[in-house]
């Protein structure tokens, strides 16, 4: 390449005892001196900077050099620092680069930059300081900046202190168009507590404490809360798709599967960087960006188990949650299907370490669900877990790895394996591995559970009798140890009429130790169209159910520590099985356990079709509260509770007195009760009184206005008669029997 | 009770009419004859044959001497109920969607359809109780409805007012001596249109049913709303039970959505609410159409519906029917 200006420049940046006089650039200056005439938009000013006298100009301005040229372009000769009078600089410098945006680029990362301890480098673009810094634009005089009067929040905690004393949840319907909070009144009429059209464009979600209901709309997010439901936040993320919140509602996700274009005129929130990016992780508190990624290409046929395993594969839908958090809220996983693991570090969002885990592999991970404090460590740890296929020759691998000291502290290696999904227990204790494996022909495939014990020494990992049908769905009880999985002889495709399923029920042996003993199979229900586990938030009862199915929709309440008698064949198990109730709620597309695991509803979205859409409420036992039926129905959900502030003592305090407790409310119930009973009949009362008086009424005015026009009282009795006249009253009463004979069939027979 | 199916027609059902004794019920359907039914064993008395094209609505007179009839090939009949003899033909530019006899039968109303630059009119005509006699040609009064067009009308008590239902979801009360216009309410939902019409025993009210879902019960002599009854689905028919305070509504999905549903969400149930607590108080499935039209007898012993699968159903009451009753109904009952 020919010597160039730039070129020549560049080469000589390194010369201390260059005298920019020398060379003659006036030609080139004049050039430039024209583009100057067309815009100052890729000028910045650089204030801030020290003192200098006209020997030690040259240093500092190859000094600044090096910073501008971080940014953007630009040359030495394209720096102009003008000097006073008294042969000083004025501490500051006109900066050329070679376009607007460069200087765009420039005011935003080096504004606020130190130059040195005393001296912090202010750049601004030279149109700004134009616009804003011209003569009478600044006031002279200086006004204090104004502080608005502190004004306390709401409690944004209201709702736990149900105002009618009685501890009810609350949950939205989402129906049309409005989105409505109510107070779950079991058989009556949901009380309203706000009912607002066009809250949200797409759909509805609660925080995971329930603090703040979240509305999706085309400009991004917006977060309410407090008794009057007023905007908490917002979150300017254009064209959102899906939100997910961390464990602590610190951060919040957000996706759009466009990716952000910032305008020119910039954006509220986001900043150019952003631009061409899918996912922005936010600071709830703040309500500013913290980083923001771009999606990732979705690994294709060429995945890394691809070679292995020939089945073709439909394209991955991107998986949702992306970002997975840590039960703290600390770190924050994206997966890179297939190669590594990339853990940012809240609340700065830096990648740990600077580098992303490298898991040849990996296929899917999740962090534990709480922070678990493992046997024998002491030091904080955060766990997540991951699997790996089969690569070649290795085997395949579930692993357990501790952050920030990302080691593995549990593997293990599986054969034939050709899909693994991860089950975390709701407390850590356990981790469910559910591999399902193919023989080696790959005609039959089998299900093994594997079970880590996650707290015990060593992570024990414990290995439950193979499956001979493919488990379609798995639940641990949520603060147990038993679980439920639905098993199915078919695999499960698009065929018209789901496949008959099994349900199956494991629980823990008695033990006398603290941990709990093997898991042994409690019992099988077979033949059923089950494919869904719905478990109390609190354990001990299930909801086994048929959703998003033509044909048929049951449900299934089941309580595992029935008080009943015991089989025999149960007693050294540590669950009593008892089938509470069924129900069947047609068309049902989903179903909600309230917070407090008393209520369970279930619903029938517009989302998923159009039939009788609507919601049931029923009580943990199974019977059914309500029901009612509306067009248009989108969503139910509860709101969620933070986790208590009682400690366990007084927890247990409330436990061992709750008879007393509950003498109490069921008074208050009954009374209610009868109050409203009372209501209904004096209301009828009043209905039949008010119709009976007006009929007394009109059929008084009816038979004086028949008497002023000179009509018979009864005009049909008049009619009939002359009608009849030929009947004399006396005649008797006949009954006229018809006798009607009709051949059916005739045959003849010959007999032989 | 075992309903009693009456599969005389071939297309879909459009009303059915209870004579004033109940023992006879005529029945109106696409298929282009009326037929007479025995209502307390479903044998066919007789056809009347004469329109040509669908029948969308009859009428009885109280003496059951006489039938009106509204048709689609523009006419409106009248004929004789013994001998099906077709006793007078009235011709109009549209068809006549509604017929209805004064509480004396001595005049009859009929509602034609808006078409073709035809506004929708309310016709009256003369009516000689005698099947001998010759009928008048003149009509005596026309009401012509060029706010929204009228789709049902009914005479009220003493042949005082003619009520008219109309397709923006309102109800009108004309004089029925001149023809004007005294109110007009919306008592629906705007443009839902009022699809029936029937009265109580002595058309002191009446109850109008409409695609909104909801059946009200009305006063003829100030349109004023007593009752509401509402429904999941859009409502064709509404009918007031005598004897005891139900009033029967009947609908279901749009005929022409019906393919596109089951059974199970079409909704093609009777339903029973009750008139003055406007509960529901129990359904009667069997049909596996919408239900066009209901109609009670006029004694209180059943009723009948007939839907859009061309059948109608004629359903005796129980005994649990009669001795059905509210708490409050029972108290004031021992009272009196």
């Amino acid at each position: 390449m020919a010597p160039s200006f730039d070129h020549l420049r560049e080469a000589d940046l390194d010369d201390d005892d260059y005298d920019e006089e020398e060379i003659d650039i006036s030609d080139l200056r004049e050039k430039y001196e024209v583009q100057l005439e067309q815009g100052y938009d890729a000028f910045v000013v650089i204030d801030g900077l020290p003192e200098v006298n006209e020997e030690q100009k040259p240093k500092l301005v190859k000094f600044l050099l090096k910073k501008l040229n971080q940014v953007g372009k630009t040359r030495e000769d394209l720096i102009f620092m003008p000097m006073g009078e008294d042969g000083k600089s004025l501490r500051f410098a006109f900066v050329e680069y070679s376009s607007p945006a460069e200087a765009a680029n420039a005011v935003r990362q080096l504004d606020q930059v130190p130059l040195d301890k005393k001296h912090t480098l202010r750049v601004n673009k030279l149109t700004d300081i134009d616009r804003y810094g011209r003569e009478g634009r600044v006031n002279e005089e200086y006004s204090p900046p104004h502080i608005d009067e502190f004004q306390p929040n709401e409690h944004l905690r209201w709702w736990l202190k149900d105002p009618s004393g009685r501890g009810r949840d609350q949950f939205i319907m989402y129906r049309g168009d409005s989105v409505g909070v109510f107070w779950n009144n079991e058989k009556e009429q949901p009380e309203i507590v706000v009912d607002r059209m066009h809250w949200t464009e797409s759909f509805v979600q609660w925080s995971p404490l329930g603090t703040y209901l979240t509305s999706v709309h085309a400009q991004g997010v917006q977060l309410w809360g407090g008794p009057s439901w007023s905007r908490q936040r917002r979150f300017a993320h254009p064209f959102v798709n899906l939100i997910s919140f961390s464990p602590n509602e610190k951060y919040l996700v957000t996706w759009s599967a466009r990716p952000i274009a910032i305008p020119e005129e910039g954006h509220p929130a986001l900043t150019i960087d952003d631009d061409g990016k899918n996912y922005v992780v936010w600071d709830i508190e703040t309500s500013k960006p913290l980083r923001s990624f771009a999606s990732l290409d979705t690994p294709g046929a060429a995945g890394a188990g691809a070679g292995a395993d020939a089945t073709p594969q439909k394209p991955r839908k991107s998986p949702w949650p992306a970002f997975k958090w840590s039960a703290d809220d600390k770190y924050v996983a994206r997966l890179n299907q297939g190669s590594s693991l990339s853990i940012y570090e809240l609340p700065r969002m830096n990648l740990l370490d600077k580098t992303s885990i490298k898991i040849d592999g990996v296929m899917d991970f999740d962090w534990a669900p709480v922070t678990v404090q493992r046997d024998g460590v002491k030091s904080y740890e955060q766990l997540f877990c991951f699997w790996t296929p089969e690569i070649g020759s290795n085997p395949a691998r579930v692993g357990l790895m501790t952050i920030p000291s990302k080691e593995v502290v549990r593997t293990l290696n599986l054969f034939n394996v050709s899909d693994v999904k991860l089950h975390w227990q709701s407390e850590g204790a356990f981790l469910c591995a559910k591999v399902d494996r193919h023989s080696k022909s790959k005609k039959s495939m089998a299900t093994t559970l594997e079970i880590f014990r996650v707290k015990e020494k060593g992570v024990p990992v414990e290995v439950l009798d193979t499956i001979k049908d493919t488990v379609i769905n798995f639940a641990w009880e949520p603060k147990g140890d038993r679980f439920v999985i639905i098993t199915t002889t078919e695999p499960v495709g698009p065929t018209a009429v789901a496949p008959k399923t099994s349900v199956a029920f494991y629980c823990p042996e008695k033990s006398k130790g603290p941990a709990p003993g093997n898991w042994k199979h409690l019992r099988t229900l077979d033949k059923r169209n089950s494919n869904s586990i719905y478990w109390s938030p609190r354990g001990r009862f299930v909801v086994i159910a048929t959703v998003h199915n033509q044909q048929s929709s049951d449900l299934d309440f089941f309580d595992l520590d029935f008080e009943g008698e015991k089989p025999e064949s149960d007693k050294d198990l540590t669950a009593n099985l008892q089938l509470m109730n069924t129900g069947d709620h047609y068309g049902v597309t989903d179903v909600e356990w309230d917070p407090s695991g008393r209520f369970v509803a279930t619903y029938s979205s517009a989302w998923k079709h159009a039939m009788e859409n609507g919601y049931h409420i029923y009580d943990f036992k199974g019977e059914a509260l309500r029901e009612e039926p509306m067009e248009k129905f989108k969503q139910f959900l509860w709101r969620p509770r933070p986790p208590t502030l009682l400690t366990k003592e007084e927890q247990k305090q409330i436990r061992k007195n709750l008879r007393e407790y509950s003498k109490v409310f069921e008074l208050e119930d009954a009374e209610r009760g009868a109050s409203a009973d009372r209501e209904v009949v004096e209301a009828r009362r009043r209905q039949l009184d008010e119709w009976c008086a007006w009929r007394a009424a009109i059929e008084e005015e009816l038979l004086e206005e028949r008497a002023f026009l000179g009509l018979p009282e009864d005009p049909l009795a008049v009619l009939l008669a002359t009608k009849t006249p030929e009947v004399p009253d006396d005649a008797e009463e006949q009954i006229i029997e018809e006798i009607v004979e009709e051949v059916i069939e005739e045959s003849e027979e010959i007999v032989p | 009770m075992r309903p009693v199916l009456l599969a005389g027609h071939e297309r879909a059902l459009t009303q059915i009419r209870y004579n004033l004794d109940g023992d006879l019920i005529f029945s109106t359907a696409k298929d282009q004859h009326i037929c007479a039914w025995y209502a307390h064993n479903g044998e066919r008395l007789g056809t009347y044959h004469g329109h040509v094209g669908a029948i969308w609505t009859v009428d009885v007179d109280p003496t059951s001497t006489m039938i009106a009839s509204g048709s689609a090939d523009n006419t409106m009949r009248l004929w004789d109920v013994k001998t099906g003899k077709n006793l007078k033909t009235w011709e109009f530019p549209t068809a006549v969607k509604r017929v209805e006899f004064n509480e004396d039968g001595t005049k009859l109303l009929g509602v034609t359809e808006k078409r073709m630059g035809y506004l929708s009119n309310i016709v009256v005509v003369d009516i000689n109780p005698d099947v001998n006699a010759e009928q008048s040609d003149e009509k005596i009064l026309t009401i012509v409805c060029d706010e929204s067009k009228a789709t049902v009308a009914g005479w009220s008590y003493l042949s005082k007012f003619i009520i008219a239902g109309h397709e923006d979801g309102s109800v009108s009360q004309y004089d029925a001596k001149n023809g004007d216009l005294l109110y007009n309410v919306s008592v629906h939902e705007l443009n839902t249109p009022v699809t029936d019409l029937q009265w109580s025993n002595d058309r002191t009210y009446f109850i109008t049913a409409s695609k909104d879902k909801t059946a009200k019960l009305i006063t003829a002599k100030d349109l004023e709303v007593l009752k509401t009854y509402v429904s999941d689905t859009p409502l064709n028919s509404a009918a007031i039970t005598p004897k005891k305070d139900f009033v029967i509504l009947g609908g279901g999905q749009a005929a022409m959505d019906v393919t596109t549903t089951s059974a199970r969400q079409g909704k093609f149930e009777a339903r029973f609410y009750h008139k003055i607590f406007e509960d529901e108080i129990g359904r009667v499935r069997g049909h596996f159409g919408p239900l066009n039209t209901v109609a009670a007898d006029p004694t209180g012993k059943g009723y009948a519906s007939g839907g859009e699968d061309g059948y109608v159903r004629v359903h005796m009451f129980d005994k649990g029917y009669f001795d059905f009753m509210y708490e409050v109904e029972r108290d004031r009952q021992n009272r009196l």
